[in-house]
C-alpha cells in the first residue's frame, strides 16, 4: 500500500506511539485487502458501532483511554450506536434492571470517554444516524468510516455513499485519521453486482423476510434486485426508505451484505442500470414459496414454543417518524376492528432521540401511547442481551432481533394481530 | 492422513490445535456473545442459526471457516476474546477474509499480547478435508497442516 510522507511518518511514530499503532493498524487492515493508498473520509461525520459499557470488555476501555490520554479526537464529530438501557420506558422488573446495571456498569464512563474522543452530542445514539431529525446524512459518493451493518448498507445502497463494512475500532481509527485504505466499496468495480435477485411475488414480499433471503444466500456480494421497484415505485419515498432499511439490516446481519442495489430505484441502479450487473451473474429467484420456506427456517428459540408473548420490540433498525406514524394509524385500526382499546402485549417502538422529540411533537404521539404502546431510545438487542431478558418469549418483526437473540420473528400483519389479540398465532 | 495446505498470512504466528469447522459463514457476533457476557474463557459457540458449531467450543480451538457474517462489531469481539484469553488458538478461512474477521485479527494482534495467527485463502479443498477433532498446526510461513 502506497503511504505518503505523512502516512509513513505517523507510522514511524512522529505523531506518538498510539498514532503509531492506530496507522498500523489501517495500513495491515488495508494490505490485507489490497488497498492501493489511503482516501480522505468525507461527508458530516463518522458513525459507531459500539455504545454499550459492557463492564467485561476491558479491552476496548484500555484502547480508549490510550487514545484518550495521547490526546487524539475525530476530526469530526461522530455519532453511535443506541444505549442498552432505557429503565423509564421499557419493561423490567427488579432483577432485570439490577442485571442491566452490574452488565453495564461501565456505561457513564464509556459515555464519558465517546465524549472526550469526539462524540457529537447526548442525543447522538442511535443505530440510524442517517436520519434527517439526526443529521448525519452522507452526500451520494461521500467515503465513509462508519460501522454498525444496518447504518453501512444503507449509506452504501440507498445514499450512494461510500463505505467497506468496518468493524468496531477501525470506524474509529479511520474517524481519527481522516483518511480509510481504499478497497471494496469504495471503488467503483466493487460495487457492480455479481447476484441478481429476481422477485416474483404476488404482492409486496415482507422487507424483513426478503432481506434474509438475500443475506443467507450472497452473503456478502453484491445483489441487484429486479422486481422489487414494481411495489415500492421508482422515488425513494419515505415509505420506499423504510422499507430499503429494514431489507438492508436483514441481509446484513442475516448474510454480510453491504450494499444493495434495487432496479429503478437506488441511486446507482437508477444510474448506471444493468452496467451494474457483472458478467455471468448468479441468479436467486424469489416467489411466495421461497419467502414462506426461508420464514420457516428459522429455529424457534423459546423455552416453551407456545408461551404467550410478553414484550414486543418494533424498531431494529430504529423507526423513522414517518414509520412511528404509520404504526399509530395500523394500531387504531385495528384496535377498532378488534373492538378493543388497548393492545394487550407490553410493546415497545424504538427510535433515535431526536426521532423520538420530532415525533412528540406531532399528535401522533399522544395518540401511539393511547394505545399503549410505549416509545424509547433504547437498542433492543442490548436489552435482550441481559441474561434476565434473554428467556422472555419476546417478539419483534426485526430479522436482526431474531438472529441475534431469543426473540421470535413474526410479519408486521402477525404482530399487529398478535399484539392486541395477545395470543399465540 | 496428513494433508498440508497454502494459504496467505493475514496476522503471521504458529499456532496447534484441534479443528473446530464451520461450513457456512461465521457469525462472530452470535456466536460469541453469551459467552463472552458470561465471562466464560471456554467460549462455546452460541448461534442458533450455525449447525456446525451450535454448543461446540471454540476458545483455544483452531477455527476453520469459509469467512465471517453478521454484525460490524465481530472485530470487537474478536478483541475482546483474545484479551480475555477466550480466543481461537487461529482463524484458517478457506476464502479471502471478511473485512470484519480481518479487523478481529489485526486489532488483536497489534492492540493485546494475546495475537491469533490467521490465514486466508486456503480454498474449498481446506474446508472439505478438514473435521471437527483434527489436529491442525499453523507455520510462521502460513503453511497449515491438518492430520487425523
Amino acid at each position: 500500500m502506497y503511504l505518503t510522507d505523512e502516512e509513513k511518518n505517523i507510522l514511524a511514530g512522529g505523531q506518538g506511539e498510539v498514532m503509531a499503532k492506530i496507522m498500523k493498524t489501517l495500513v495491515m487492515y488495508g494490505d490485507t485487502f489490497h488497498a492501493d493508498r489511503f482516501v480522505d473520509v468525507t461527508g458530516p461525520g463518522g458513525h459507531l458501532v459500539t455504545s454499550f459499557g459492557v463492564s467485561i470488555m476491558t479491552a476496548m476501555f484500555d484502547v480508549m483511554n490510550e487514545i484518550i490520554n495521547a490526546g487524539i479526537k475525530t476530526k469530526t464529530p461522530f455519532t453511535v450506536d443506541p444505549r442498552p438501557t432505557d429503565n423509564k420506558n421499557v419493561p423490567s422488573n427488579l432483577i432485570q434492571m439490577i442485571v442491566a446495571r452490574v452488565m453495564y456498569g461501565k456505561q457513564k464512563d464509556y459515555e464519558e470517554q465517546l465524549k472526550k474522543l469526539g462524540l457529537k452530542n447526548d442525543q447522538s445514539f442511535t443505530c440510524t444516524c442517517y436520519m434527517e431529525e439526526v443529521g448525519n446524512i452522507p452526500a451520494r459518493g461521500d467515503v465513509l468510516s462508519w460501522a454498525e451493518s444496518s447504518a453501512v448498507v444503507y449509506a452504501n445502497s440507498v445514499l450512494g455513499a461510500r463505505c467497506n463494512r468496518n468493524s468496531a475500532f477501525i470506524d474509529i481509527f479511520g474517524a481519527i485519521t481522516g483518511r480509510v485504505p481504499n478497497f471494496g466499496l469504495l471503488l467503483d468495480e466493487e460495487r457492480r453486482a455479481s447476484w441478481v435477485i429476481e422477485v416474483r411475488t404476488a404482492h409486496t414480499p415482507e422487507a424483513q423476510i426478503l432481506g434474509s433471503a438475500i443475506g443467507l444466500k450472497v452473503m456478502e456480494k453484491v445483489p441487484f434486485i429486479k422486481g422489487l421497484s414494481g411495489f415500492l415505485g421508482h422515488e425513494l419515498t419515505d415509505d420506499a426508505k423504510a422499507y430499503l432499511k429494514d431489507m438492508g439490516a436483514a441481509s446484513a446481519s442475516n448474510g454480510a451484505v453491504g450494499l444493495f442495489h434495487v432496479e429503478g430505484l437506488t441511486p446507482e441502479a437508477k444510474d448506471l442500470k444493468d452496467a451494474l450487473i457483472r458478467e455471468n451473474p448468479k441468479v436467486y429467484v424469489i416467489d411466495d414459496a421461497e419467502m414462506e420456506r426461508v420464514k420457516n427456517s428459522y429455529p424457534v428459540m423459546w423455552q416453551n414454543p407456545d408461551a404467550a408473548p410478553k414484550l414486543c420490540f418494533i424498531g431494529c433498525p430504529h423507526l423513522s417518524v414517518h414509520q412511528l406514524i404509520s404504526w399509530t394509524e395500523r394500531l387504531e385500526k385495528s384496535l377498532a376492528s378488534a373492538n378493543r382499546k388497548k393492545i394487550c402485549v407490553k410493546t415497545v417502538f424504538t427510535a433515535a432521540p431526536d426521532v423520538l422529540a420530532a415525533f412528540a411533537l406531532t399528535p401522533f404521539d399522544a395518540r401511539l401511547r393511547a394505545t399503549g404502546a410505549r416509545l424509547s431510545y433504547i437498542c433492543p438487542l442490548m436489552y435482550m442481551n441481559n441474561p434476565k431478558s434473554k428467556n422472555l418469549p419476546v417478539i419483534t418483526n426485526s430479522n436482526k432481533l431474531r438472529t441475534y437473540t431469543n426473540s421470535r420473528y413474526y410479519t408486521d400483519d402477525e404482530i399487529c394481530s398478535l399484539i392486541i389479540k395477545g395470543a399465540a398465532l | 492422513m496428513k494433508k498440508t495446505f497454502n494459504g496467505r498470512i493475514v496476522v503471521c504466528g504458529e499456532a496447534s490445535a484441534k479443528a473446530v469447522v464451520s461450513r457456512q459463514g461465521f457469525n462472530t457476533l452470535a456466536s460469541f456473545q453469551k459467552s463472552l457476557l458470561a465471562k466464560k474463557t471456554d467460549a462455546v459457540c452460541s448461534d442458533q442459526n450455525n449447525p456446525d458449531l451450535y454448543n461446540k467450543p471454540m476458545a483455544h480451538m483452531a477455527l476453520c471457516l469459509p469467512q465471517s457474517i453478521g454484525s460490524t462489531t465481530g472485530g470487537l469481539v474478536f478483541l475482546t476474546a483474545s484479551a480475555m484469553g477466550a480466543a481461537p488458538a487461529c482463524l484458517l478461512f478457506s476464502e479471502p477474509i471478511d473485512s470484519l474477521a480481518a479487523a478481529g485479527a489485526i486489532l488483536s494482534d497489534v492492540w493485546t499480547q494475546n495475537s491469533m495467527p490467521t490465514v486466508d485463502s486456503l480454498g474449498q479443498d481446506f474446508l472439505d478435508f478438514v473435521k471437527d477433532g483434527m489436529q491442525v498446526s499453523v507455520a510462521m510461513d502460513g503453511t497449515v497442516t491438518v492430520s487425523d
